[in-house]
């Protein structure tokens, strides 16, 4: 019986520049169904983190309810937590991020919890600009109740039990292009290659950057019939160009043609190189990106990729102007300066 | 790549590190996950199927096994396999009822095995239950050759070697003992239907040449002589100072006797540095353990004698050179030292010998003047004659001699019925899925975090006082336990079938130890470079599936594989499976 994972890790993956190896930041072993496509990304994350030399205490997953928002157990074990209440992982991340701007905020949900029960949320969280990754685990359907179609199963998609789906489905990519979002990409879980740049792309952004990640459900919804499964995903992929992230300051090693690539420069210096392929468009055009995505769809096909990218929005806290600090991280005396500040404040309203 | 042919069994007896360094072949986790089983009669008969000496394997074994068991790449030490082996002989009943039967009608063909060492007990415990008849002949009064004149009674009980040869001589072997054979030609007159050779190499080096050896001759002793000596009881002292020449396993065995027998200033006196010694690492452990200094670079000049009898001996200091080829040389410093003893015993070296053997009968010999022997068949020249153990390269070790045997008595069989002696019979070997529900396997797939445990040994005055006893005492039950449990179980194979694969990369995110990739095909030096974890270690194979749909493989570097059955737990397709791989050596007239 091994519900435990060994405690060995190969002797020759080497910690990185901080002096973690890949086990600081793993956590528990995963309850999910075998072969789940969460488990990718909760192992992209986990690799994204550690090439990144982010250490896990400055971290805190947040996340809802459903078998996406039980990832957080599964990787980043020493980072700070909160599994909250369905749908509400934006506003409690929005709270925790008031409260100490210092942290990263990695927010894990699913298509239920975004897109059914938290979509109110999940628009005003976008609107506001919080700074935030903001990883969508979508799999089409409700794994945690027995596989019900979700609002992202698309129409005529069948999952396990046969129907196709009766309604049109939400696109929350490009909900998060319309509500103003940064950073709006698209990834497969089967396709760690793009999607490990692209959490650490995510991670490095200032303000919100949302990942909708496919992640087949193989228990309830990988069927021949489902436009989510991993058949039907690998044979209908329209990739925007392909990702490699360049941490800032260190060396270029990938040669691309002349004229082939594209360079994004994050505010870090770290640089995103993209592959340009045949339908190549501007990154920082919402409407070239909401074109593009229709165009795909047309197809048949899925776009994946990096999909709009705009680094010129404040965050929230650029937007109200808060103080530099963490408010947590405040005096006493700072936080309550007393009555003679609230009477000349008050003065002012009069 | 191509696919791996996992249909020849030699891919995954090459996963099973033990097994496949054993040169017989034992299936070592199969008898580890036995004595974790608390069945020590089922290992132990495992092992005496493989290695006929179990009891003895399990204290004196060169253990080729443990430098290439895989916990010792995964963390700092290996499983302590060979004393694994003795918890298994020690802790057995009675297993005589599980012994083969020796068939009372014999089969007509009468072999002569000369010298009564493992090689030629090997042979005898092969050949018997088909049917041979056997006469075994040997100078010593009793069977068991090196393993009994030269490994001293505190490593290796008597009563242990006397069981387990006597389980073989039990099946009605014919012994000649106390009979030196002198003449080859007068054996081959005697109508045997096959002779095998299993004399060891029983000359011990001399330096003969060195000045004052003839004066000091009665207190220099050559270290293999000296301890049959000892071991028969024709010797029961030693003077107070005695140097012991030589940085093999024999010198130590050789200093450690002598300060049982009085000796109170023995040193082991080396040329090379102590580092090149030859000994294993833990039987020199063992001798400083019981304060024995070794003196490095000491080139022996001359045997120094006063009235006719020996009273030192001389060396001239030496120091390593290394040339451009990094080829070492010893280059006297030009300093001398003198080293005052009573008794010299010389372990320098040993060389097969034989005067015995005519060399106009048909046997032919090389410029070496050593016998030209075939190194699968064991065959010589003269197609009747088969020599194996020592006897046949020079000096090796018991489990060596052991498989030998085994080899060479598959070719007598074959010989014996006018088969063709090349061509070998195939291994025995099955693959069976280990799968019982969700979580459950039919082995302990849990991965024990625990250190090597350390052999306890008896008081060390105690010990020394006593040539006889024990200085090991061996884990109890419980240490022996968890020193099992500390196997990896590679011979639980993980087993991949490509078709069954949906690519969710489960696999590959759940391996603790990042083995399993899923990337472009390619040529092997390329491969290994491009896996997540690069493949550096060249004598483990990649296992490479077909091509997925995808167009890529899976390719899983068997390196540091913990075995632990993770991947097949979390493949939603049962596209991996851990199943069991057992394979037996092939063994005459099976």
């Amino acid at each position: 019986m091994t519900f435990v994972r060994p405690n060995f890790r190969h002797p020759e993956n080497h910690s990185n520049e901080i002096g973690y190896s890949i086990k600081n930041y793993e956590g528990a072993l995963s309850t999910l169904c075998a072969g789940c496509g969460h488990d990718s990304i909760s192992a992209a994350i986990i690799k994204a983190c550690f090439d990144l030399n982010l250490e896990p205490h400055k971290i805190a997953k947040i996340s809802g309810i459903g078998c996406s928002s039980k990832t957080p157990t599964y990787f980043l074990g020493k980072a700070h937590g909160f599994n909250s209440v369905h749908g509400r992982m934006p506003s409690v991340t929005t709270g925790a991020n008031m409260a100490n701007r210092d942290l990263l905020y990695l927010g894990v949900s699913g298509d239920g919890d975004t897109a059914s029960i938290g979509m109110g949320q999940f628009a005003h969280v976008v609107r506001r600009n919080l700074n935030m990754v903001y990883i969508v685990m979508n799999n089409g359907c409700y794994g945690l109740t027995k596989g019900q179609d979700s609002a992202t199963a698309d129409k005529g998609s069948a999952s396990k039990k046969g129907v196709p789906s009766l309604f049109d489905s939400i696109d929350l990519c490009q909900l998060a292009l319309q509500l103003g979002a940064g950073m709006v990409a698209r990834s497969f879980s089967g396709d760690k290659q793009q999607l490990i740049p692209m959490v650490k792309a995510a991670i490095k952004h200032p303000g919100f950057a949302f990942i909708d990640v496919v992640s087949p459900c193989v228990t309830f919804n990988n069927t021949p019939q489902s436009t989510k499964g991993y058949e039907w995903v690998r044979d209908h992929l329209d990739a925007t160009g392909t990702i490699d992230f360049i941490p800032s300051q260190s060396e270029i090693t990938i040669d691309y043609p002349v004229g082939s690539s594209r360079k994004v420069t994050l505010h870090d210096g770290s640089e995103l190189y993209l592959q340009k392929n045949n339908e190549d468009y501007d990154l920082t055009s919402r409407k070239a990106a909401m074109n593009r995505i229709e165009t795909v769809k047309e197809q048949q096909k899925i776009l994946t990729g990096l999909i709009y990218h705009n680094e010129t929005e404040l965050d929230t806290h650029g937007k109200i102007a808060t103080v530099e600090k963490p408010l947590n991280a405040l005096s006493k005396q700072e936080l309550c300066p007393g009555s003679g500040v609230l009477d000349r404040l008050n003065s002012q309203l009069r | 790549m191509k696919p791996t042919d996992i249909t020849d069994p030699e891919y995954f007896h090459k996963v099973v590190d033990c097994q496949y360094a054993c040169p017989a072949h034992t299936p070592v986790p199969e008898y580890i996950r036995l004595i974790a089983a608390g069945r020590y009669n089922d290992a132990y008969m495992i092992n005496w199927q493989s290695n006929v000496f179990p009891g003895v394997l399990g204290r004196t074994c060169d253990r080729p096994c443990e430098p290439a068991c895989r916990r010792g790449r995964v963390e700092d030490e290996p499983v302590a396999i060979c004393r694994l082996k003795r918890v298994a002989a020690d802790n057995k009943t009675d297993i005589s009822d599980r012994l083969p039967e020796i068939p009372k009608k014999k089969n007509g063909k009468k072999i002569a095995l000369i010298g009564a060492g493992p090689a030629s007990l090997t042979v005898a415990r092969d050949l018997m239950p088909l049917g041979y008849d056997i006469d075994l002949y040997d100078d010593q009064s009793k069977g068991g050759g090196f393993m009994r004149s030269q490994i001293p009674s505190f490593r290796l009980p008597e009563s242990v070697l006397n069981e387990e040869v006597d389980y073989i001589l039990d099946m009605g072997v014919v012994t000649h003992f106390n009979q030196e054979v002198t003449s080859m030609k007068d054996m081959l007159a005697q109508s045997y239907d096959a002779v095998f050779v299993g004399t060891g190499a029983p000359r011990g080096r001399d330096l003969s040449n060195l000045p004052g050896r003839s004066d000091g001759d009665a207190n220099i002793h050559i270290g293999i002589d000296w301890l049959a000596s000892v071991a028969f009881e024709h010797i029961e002292k030693i003077g107070k100072k005695v140097l012991v020449l030589g940085g093999g396993n024999t010198a130590m065995d050789c200093c450690r006797t002598a300060i049982r027998l009085g000796g109170e200033d023995v040193r082991v006196v080396v040329r090379s540095p102590q580092t090149d010694m030859k000994a294993s690492p833990w039987e020199i452990e063992d001798a400083i353990h019981e304060d024995i200094p070794m003196y490095e670079n000491h080139n022996p000049k001359a045997f120094v004698t006063e009235n006719g009898k020996l009273a030192g001996m001389l060396f001239e200091l030496v120091e390593p050179v290394f040339d451009d080829q990094g080829q070492r040389s010893l280059v006297p410093t030009g300093e001398e030292v003198m080293m005052p003893c009573d008794d010299v015993l010389m372990a320098i070296g040993q060389l097969n010998s034989f005067p015995w053997i005519e060399r106009d009968i048909g046997i032919d010999f090389n410029d070496w003047d050593m016998p030209d022997v075939d190194k699968t068949t064991f065959q010589t020249s003269l197609p009747n004659v088969f020599i194996g153990g020592d006897a046949a390269w020079g000096p090796e070790n018991v489990i060596t001699a052991v498989a030998h045997g085994h080899q060479a008595a598959i070719s007598i069989h074959q010989f014996c019925h006018a088969e063709d002696t090349k061509i070998r019979p195939a291994p025995e070997f099955n693959l069976v899925s280990q799968k019982m529900g969700f979580h459950d396997w039919l082995y302990d797939a849990h991965i024990s975090d625990e250190d090597r445990h350390i052999v306890a040994m008896v008081d060390k005055q105690k010990a020394i006082s006593d040539r006889k006893m024990e200085v090991e005492k061996g884990f109890d039950l419980s240490q022996g336990y968890e020193e099992a449990m500390r196997c990896l179980n590679c011979d639980v194979q993980t087993v991949f079938e490509t078709d069954r694969c949906i690519e969710c990369d489960a696999c590959e995110d759940i391996c603790p130890v990042d083995c399993i990739n899923f990337i472009e095909n390619n040529d092997e030096d390329i491969l290994r470079d491009n896996l997540k974890v690069k493949a550096r270690n060249d004598d483990q194979d990649l296992y490479v599936s077909d091509e997925l749909k995808t167009k890529r493989v899976m390719v899983k570097d068997e390196n540091v594989c913990l075995h632990c059955g993770l991947c097949a737990e979390r493949c939603p397709t049962g596209a991996w499976d851990m199943q069991k791989f057992l394979l037996h050596e092939a063994t005459a007239g099976k």
